[in-house]
């Protein structure tokens, strides 16, 4: 459920893209502009690039700190000590079981998801299968129904007593019920069936980059599909495919919802879940907690590691050139009519089935398999019930209130934070746009976490209030900001600014009246992404939140805790309502943009 | 040895694929509307025209890349294309060469395994040893002076020497009809220059057959052994070089290659090849006309600059001599052009620098009765 972003000037193949760099000639004169960039610190400029830079940063680094340091230093300050780790990782056997299902749970799902959408990558962009619109209404699933909701219609379909498929489906068929969701299997199917969108989206990009003439020439040499395939198609998507595959780890790794709804009934734990069982039992032990989100960094990190050591061998080519290709597309003669049958298929299980399933649920007293009783029992009842509920409204202005303000202040800052990245030459700039990237390998359960330790310790009277959601949201949220931004200012001339400069514009009035009004498409169509997903957002809101600040997602997941899965179906539905809406107009405004592909990410 | 026969392409205008020209929506659109041209043994044959007149959609037909709504196309004995009996044959089974205008070279393969690629795909029962397939890529990659980059990655070669590996890679496993889209359009003036003899060297040497596809009228003129001139989907002319710039069959062929002065005119008089014909502006005969007009008829003359012989004195003993003002002078270099204006008409000509005539002149020119054209009107 994300676009990749890619940080903006930090390229792989760009070598002066590493920090710490050894200094290039141009040294000299960037600490000469950096001089100069200080000696005016009071000017506009100055202040704004100066602030952007230090919101940045204290958003990326802070929290990471303090969780750090109240991991390591003993509760009485006394220095070094690993005494949570030992609580964290030692003295039960589960721990090291914790760590694979983890492991395993991201990389399956990350393998599925990739798989799936590489597969619909390809029929949709280089064969002539039918149905090809559904693809993309398919690509749209994570984003109006968020993950919390997606695994609860799978707890209503693949529920080993009362779930559909086995009532419905394997019972009666073949005298057993085979699926059980609330296992690792089942975790890694909803999560990689909820993620195969995303590197749909990606890699159709990939396939669309890709220079169609590299396959036919290989064709012109003889070689038949499956050897163009094997030996020219993949290899030249591997880059793609890793930075994919890398995206589809760190997403799967720091999904707590799956987890925390199918893995928790059955004990089985992962980090993202164990964090949160740790800080629900008492007395709190937020040193275990935080030697767990460490242990989840690292993790993170090292598939950092890993991707861009893959990246390297295949880093001297480059197959996206810019240019959108138009393949011919693959006839598939005799196989088209099955092709279209697993388009069907796949559309009905991965979007009209969960999304029935929930409506379904909704209209039901107590969630059973359809029979003339139960049918005939249907009513809006639940609808009412969530009307009445006085959280709901809160809970809704509360999403709102933080959505909004998140989305605002995001594209407010990367704007600045793009600007300086991309159109000046201050030092420091590259490391910036790596600050302003990093958060997107920060799981966002860690994030709570160390938001908590901040604000804690701090002073602020932040902690316990809507603010704290805010700080948490601008964070999680700032490489999506980025990519939109940055990518609205690399479409615009540098002239525009040069001309308005020459015409006697001050800096800040060419960023008002020139640069801002501009970039306006792009800004509004983050946004309004950026509005999407906070509603969505749980897995750092979920430690954050106080009881009467609420926000929807968290009031979805309290239901579910309450065994109320009627009340969190009509809940759900609304909210599926509220985000199509929201969608649709991110839809609107990515076409009237060009970021149509951005958007639906 | 190649023979296309009545070939078209069309497209759904929804699907805003057709390069050929747009007609109202939801109407089919041809890329190519019926084309038929045949190229013999040991020649190159161009297709030539502007952008969007069809010449990449036959090519990728023969090659196989696009599979044409109708007609026919053999290549010896063998039918790799036929819509009345659905014969389509695979690109991959064609055993063409195939040099692309944006060379397509493997970016993840050395110059070496770009080359060896078409040989090591080979079915196994064809396929060469280890040791056969070395000696084969060193041979290409000598002809295309490539043997000191073998192990180098594709991407680090020029653009000259990519565009030879892509050429060597078409080259290796000797086919028999060799398909080159705009192999050139990508390299820069001087180099385009050179490769252009360099080409035409080696197609002369190893005897290829080969189908060019291009934009650019000189190159044509300089590597064809025959042109077919392509508009709109359909040819417009196929001949020798010479015969198309001397002879253009239409008023685009004419257009299309060279500059063309083209006066409207009433042919007069006809006896065998000799036609005589009435513009506004004077009398003009012309010799060897192959397909004569009736008396009547009206015609397009075209006559090219450099065959307008321009100069101050009137001769009187030239047949087509008119008089007229010079209205503006044009330095070029290597040639000079006077426009002149006779009455309103304005015809160019094209001289060696040496002529210098300053506007307002009165001159006096004349064309070889040979070096008039007659095209139709269309």
């Amino acid at each position: 459920m994300t676009l990749a972003p890619t940080s903006t000037t930090a390229r792989d193949d760009d070598p002066e893209a590493r920090p710490g760099r050894t200094p290039q000639p141009a040294e000299d004169r960037r600490a000469h502009r950096l001089l100069r960039l200080l000696r005016r610190p009071l000017s506009l400029q100055g202040l704004l690039v100066g602030g952007a830079v230090v919101v940045v940063g204290y958003l990326a680094i802070v929290p990471l700190g303090y969780l750090i340091h109240d991991t390591f230093l003993s509760a009485d300050g006394s220095g070094l000590s690993f005494n949570a780790f030992a609580r964290a990782y030692g003295g039960n056997s589960q721990s090291g079981e914790m760590m694979l299902n983890s492991l395993w749970f991201a990389l399956g799902s990350a393998a599925l998801a990739l798989v799936l959408g590489t597969a619909l990558a390809y029929v949709q962009v280089r064969t002539d299968t039918p149905f090809k619109g559904l693809f993309f209404a398919a690509s749209l699933v994570p984003l109006i129904v968020p993950g919390i909701l997606y695994a609860t219609s799978w707890i209503f379909l693949g529920d080993p007593s009362s779930g559909l498929l086995n009532s419905l489906v394997f019972k009666p068929l073949f005298g057993s019920s085979p699926i059980n969701i609330y296992s690792v299997w089942g975790m890694i199917w909803v999560q990689g069936l909820h993620l195969a969108p995303v590197a749909f989206l990606l890699m159709v990009a990939a396939f669309r980059a890709m220079d169609p003439s590299l396959e036919e020439s290989a064709a012109m040499s003889g070689a038949n599909r499956l050897t163009v395939l094997r030996r020219v198609t993949v290899p030249l998507l591997r880059p793609a495919m890793i930075s994919a595959a890398l995206l589809m780890f760190v997403q799967s790794l720091e999904s707590f919802e799956v987890p925390g709804l199918l893995g928790l009934q059955n004990g089985i734990y992962v980090f993202t879940s164990r964090i949160y069982f740790v800080l629900r039992a008492y007395p709190i032990d937020y040193g275990a907690a935080g030697a767990y989100a460490i242990g989840l960094l690292v993790i993170a990190a090292v598939g950092v590691l890993v991707s861009s050591w893959l990246q390297r061998s295949s880093r001297n080519f480059q197959t996206v050139t810019g240019k959108a290709f138009r393949p011919r597309p693959v006839e598939l003669g005799r196989a088209r009519p099955f092709v279209g049958a697993g388009v069907i298929l796949y559309f009905l299980l991965t979007v009209v089935l969960p999304v029935a399933v929930l409506v379904y649920a909704s209209l039901l007293k107590y969630y059973a398999a359809p029979t003339r009783k139960t049918l005939s029992q249907m009513s809006l009842a639940n609808y009412r019930a969530v009307f009445d509920m006085p959280l709901a409204f809160t809970a809704l202005k509360n999403s709102l209130i933080v959505g909004v303000g998140a989305a605002t202040a995001v594209m407010l800052l990367t704007a600045i934070v793009s600007w300086v990245v991309l159109r000046t030459r201050a030092p420091g700039r590259r490391l910036l746009d790596l600050l302003a990237f990093t958060p997107i390998v920060i799981p966002g359960l860690v994030l709570g976490l160390a938001l908590s330790f901040v604000y804690l310790r701090m002073s602020l009277p932040i902690y316990g209030t809507l603010l704290i959601l805010l700080v948490s949201y601008c964070t999680r949220y700032l490489p999506y900001g980025m990519r939109y931004s940055s990518s609205a200012m690399a479409q615009m001339s540098p002239e525009l600014e040069e001309s308005a400069a020459v015409s006697g514009a001050s800096w800040f009035q060419t960023f008002r009246r020139v640069l801002l009004p501009l970039m306006s498409g792009g800004i509004l169509a983050g946004w309004v992404y950026i509005l999407v997903v906070s509603f969505r957002e749980l897995s750092s809101t979920i430690l954050l939140y106080s009881p009467g600040k609420e926000v929807l997602s968290v009031l979805i997941w309290e239901q579910f805790e309450n065994g109320q899965f009627t009340t969190l179906a009509a809940l759900g539905v609304c909210m599926v309502v509220l985000l199509v809406v929201l969608v649709s107009i991110a839809y609107r405004l990515g076409a009237r943009f060009g970021l149509q592909s951005d958007s639906a990410n | 040895m190649l023979t296309v026969e009545s070939l078209k392409k069309s497209y759904d205008d929804t699907s805003g694929r057709a390069s050929g020209r747009r007609s109202d929506a939801g109407t089919r659109v041809f890329a190519v509307g019926g084309v038929d041209f045949e190229v013999h043994d040991g020649e190159l044959f161009t297709l030539l025209g502007p952008s969007g007149c069809g010449k990449t959609t036959t090519l990728r037909s023969v090659a196989g890349l696009e599979r044409p709504t109708e007609g026919r196309v053999t290549l010896g004995g063998r039918v790799l294309f036929d819509s009345k009996h659905g014969v389509n044959m695979r690109a991959n089974q064609r055993g063409l060469g195939m040099v692309f205008q944006s060379y397509a070279i493997w970016p993840h393969m050395s110059v070496f395994k770009n080359v060896s690629f078409p040989l090591e795909v080979m079915p196994r029962a064809k396929r060469p040893g280890r040791k056969e397939i070395e000696d084969r890529v060193g041979q290409v990659l000598e002809v295309t002076e490539l043997g000191a980059y073998a192990a180098r990655a594709a991407t680090k070669l020029s653009g000259g020497q990519q565009q030879r590996l892509a050429l060597a890679r078409a080259l290796v496993t000797r086919p028999e009809l060799m398909l080159l889209d705009e192999p050139l359009s990508n390299l820069d003036a001087k180099l385009r220059e050179t490769m252009r003899f360099e080409l035409k060297r080696l197609q002369r040497e190893l005897n290829l057959t080969a189908i060019y596809v291009t934009h650019d009228q000189s190159e044509a003129l300089v590597m064809s052994n025959r042109i077919a001139v392509m508009n709109q989907g359909r040819i417009e002319q196929i001949g020798k070089p010479r015969e198309i710039y001397t002879k253009p069959a239409t008023r685009f062929v004419a257009e299309f290659i060279g500059t063309s002065n083209f006066i409207e005119a009433k042919v007069v008089s006809v006896s065998g090849g000799e036609v005589q014909v009435d513009a506004a502006q004077g009398r003009l005969v012309a010799h060897g006309v192959e397909t004569a007009p009736a008396v009547g008829d009206t015609v397009l003359i075209s006559i090219r600059p450099e065959c307008v012989d321009l100069s101050r004195e009137r001769r009187g003993d030239v047949p087509n001599e008119w008089s007229g003002t010079v209205l503006t002078r044009a330095f070029m270099g290597d040639v000079v052009d006077h426009i002149v204006g006779v009455g309103d008409l304005e015809v160019r000509n094209r001289s060696n620098p040496n002529l210098s005539i300053p506007p307002g002149t009165e001159v006096h020119f004349s064309v070889a009765p040979d070096k008039v054209t007659l095209v139709p009107v269309d």
